[in-house]
């Protein structure tokens, strides 16, 4: 990643923000909600792609954490007379608690350990949610969750919730310039020799996981915005897959990556999944494409394509 | 500085350090050497926590640090060098030594602050001591393996070291490579004031820059002495020397 954006980056970035600000106004409401979609699985990927992209770890149960996120606003919204922004700031907050206690646990171990380990915890939320009906709804959900008049048009809760993802994305970009977010990419690339040089790695590893399980819950939260429901399979391990599939097809090593992804896939699903019930059959497909001819993603492929030298390793060494 | 006492390491049954000892001092550079097996990689893991001895003990600036994790005796001020190349292969050349100089300034954990505002003038002058000024922008893993060697080392010494332990600094690099690295170790210690211990197969690098030789043998340490000693000592001959 380069250091300094160039006049031809700031102008892309500011055409692409110029676009999406009009867009809902020229565009039906049922584009607006896609994109608006579009962005809250953009965000969740993202938080994802810290851990996994960013920081090598096999975190393969991110969705628990989003759904948590999303369970935490909609029950205070519904369950309590709380105002709207506790519910906000609550829903992050279990989502990184949750990552906290999860991610304890799982720190200890490595590689598809780690992964193991956290499916079975991650999923033992998804089985509380599903089962404790009295407070969840179980497989019912929660519907028609009532959100302030500010922001439960269309249009409204789109913009609000591009503002909470641009800013989210800022802070992630900043995160990964930091020097953290150099270390972090140091324990991916060899955790021993991060241990060799000083590095509390375990340390590290688990405050990258808050970091992205709070990303992840506000995900959930703006999931709950645009969509007015809960229901259990935000936290089931299915979605955990869709969301690793994102990063993977952006592109896990770059910054932006897991935004294309997100969009690519959600509009498979939404407009694939008008002609055919089959939907993940093409998901499957494009899963296989990518090993064999984008092992780095899209964003991946165009960076070795712009930068011959600079990325001058083969993803098959990883 | 470094006290080892009769310390022992067995992996399944199989005895890889057994009652070694060794004493290094400030500014000195100490070499090991001994065949291969001998034991002399499993003591610097020793030493530097990777691995836990059964017994002896291992004292460092007065500290008793057996049981201490990796980046804890890393943090007292002893850093390790790998016989193994052992870099972060997808990062660039500066941000390998980065890493460690924001170790050790203890900055890894600024999640807000861009990193290129952080331990930049001492990563630079890290790899511009080192000769790897002009590739510092490269990805590390795209260089030679002479160049990821010296890399090797200016990642450990990004922590500023108090005892600098390097496991066969100039293992598989060409003859050219060698001369240019053993100029670079000398020059270390001259300049910075480093404690050096090493081990090597090459004798004559040995023999050229150690104050003190250490020879292992089958896990023991047999003798610890000036290298005219160590060359004229008989069990050493026998042992070591005596066979090539």
């Amino acid at each position: 990643m380069r250091d300094s954006f160039s006049l031809k980056t700031i102008g892309f970035l500011a055409a692409i923000f110029a676009l999406v600000l009009v867009l809902p106004l020229v565009i039906p409401r049922f584009y607006t909600y896609t994109l608006a979609l579009i962005y809250v699985m953009a965000l969740l990927a993202m938080s994802l792609n810290l851990v996994v992209g960013h920081g090598g770890l096999f975190q393969f149960h991110h969705a628990a954490f989003y759904g948590v996120g999303a369970y935490t606003f909609a029950l205070i919204l519904t369950k309590t007379a709380m105002p709207f922004w506790i519910a906000f700031v609550a829903g992050p907050l279990a989502a990184g608690l949750s990552g906290c206690l999860i991610g304890g646990f799982c720190v200890r171990l490595t590689t598809l350990y780690f992964g193991m380990l956290q499916i079975a915890l991650g999923s033992l939320i998804w089985a509380i949610v599903f089962r404790w009906y009295s407070l969840t709804g179980g497989d019912d959900g929660i519907h028609g969750i009532d959100m302030p008049s500010c922001i439960s048009s269309t249009n409204a809760s789109y913009y609000f919730i591009l503002v909470i993802f641009t800013l989210c994305l800022i802070i992630l970009y900043l995160i990964l310039k930091s020097p953290f977010g150099i270390t972090l990419r140091a324990i991916r690339d060899n955790p021993e020799r991060c241990e060799t040089v000083g590095i509390n790695v375990n340390l590290h590893k688990l405050a990258a996981i808050v970091i992205s399980t709070l990303f992840a819950g506000i995900a959930g939260v703006l999931f709950v915005v645009v969509e007015r429901s809960v229901f259990p399979d935000l936290l089931f391990w299915i979605l955990s897959l869709e969301v690793f599939i994102m990063c993977l097809l952006g592109g896990w090593f770059t910054f932006s990556g897991p935004i294309l992804g997100a969009a690519i896939i959600v509009s498979l699903r939404t407009f694939v999944g008008t002609y055919t019930e089959y939907w993940t059959l093409i998901l499957g497909v494009i899963l296989i494409l990518l090993i064999f001819f984008l092992p780095e993603g899209v964003m991946g492929f165009l960076a070795q394509k712009a930068r011959p030298h600079e990325r001058g390793l083969t993803a098959g060494e990883k | 500085m470094l006290r080892v006492e009769s310390v022992r390491k067995s992996f399944d049954g199989f005895l890889a350090v057994n009652d070694a000892s060794l004493r290094v001092e400030k500014g000195e550079i100490v070499a090991v050497i001994g065949p291969n097996g001998a034991g002399k990689t499993t003591l610097f893991k020793l030493i530097t926590g990777h691995l836990k001895p059964e017994k002896g003990s291992i004292v460092f600036k007065d500290e008793n640090i057996v049981g201490l994790p990796p980046y804890q005796v890393c943090r007292r001020g002893i850093s390790l060098s790998y016989q193994v190349v052992n870099i972060f292969s997808r990062m660039t050349v500066f941000e390998n030594v980065q890493v460690a100089v924001l170790s050790h300034l203890k900055k890894t954990g600024k999640l807000f602050s861009p990193a290129r505002r952080h331990g930049i003038e001492d990563t630079w002058q890290i790899l511009k001591s080192v000769g790897l000024g002009d590739k510092a922008h490269r990805v590390s893993g795209s260089l030679s393996h002479g160049d990821q060697k010296v890399l090797e080392m200016a990642i450990a010494l990004g922590n500023a070291p108090d005892l600098l332990i390097l496991d066969e600094p100039t293992a598989g690099m060409s003859p050219e490579e060698t001369a240019v690295t053993i100029e670079l170790i000398k020059r270390l210690t001259e300049q910075m004031g480093l404690t050096i211990l090493f081990c090597e197969h090459d004798m004559e690098l040995v023999f050229s820059i150690a104050h003190r030789i250490m020879v292992m043998h089958q896990g023991q340490s047999i003798i610890q002495d000036k290298p005219d000693i160590v060359k004229g000592d008989r069990r050493v001959q026998e042992a070591y020397l005596g066979g090539e």
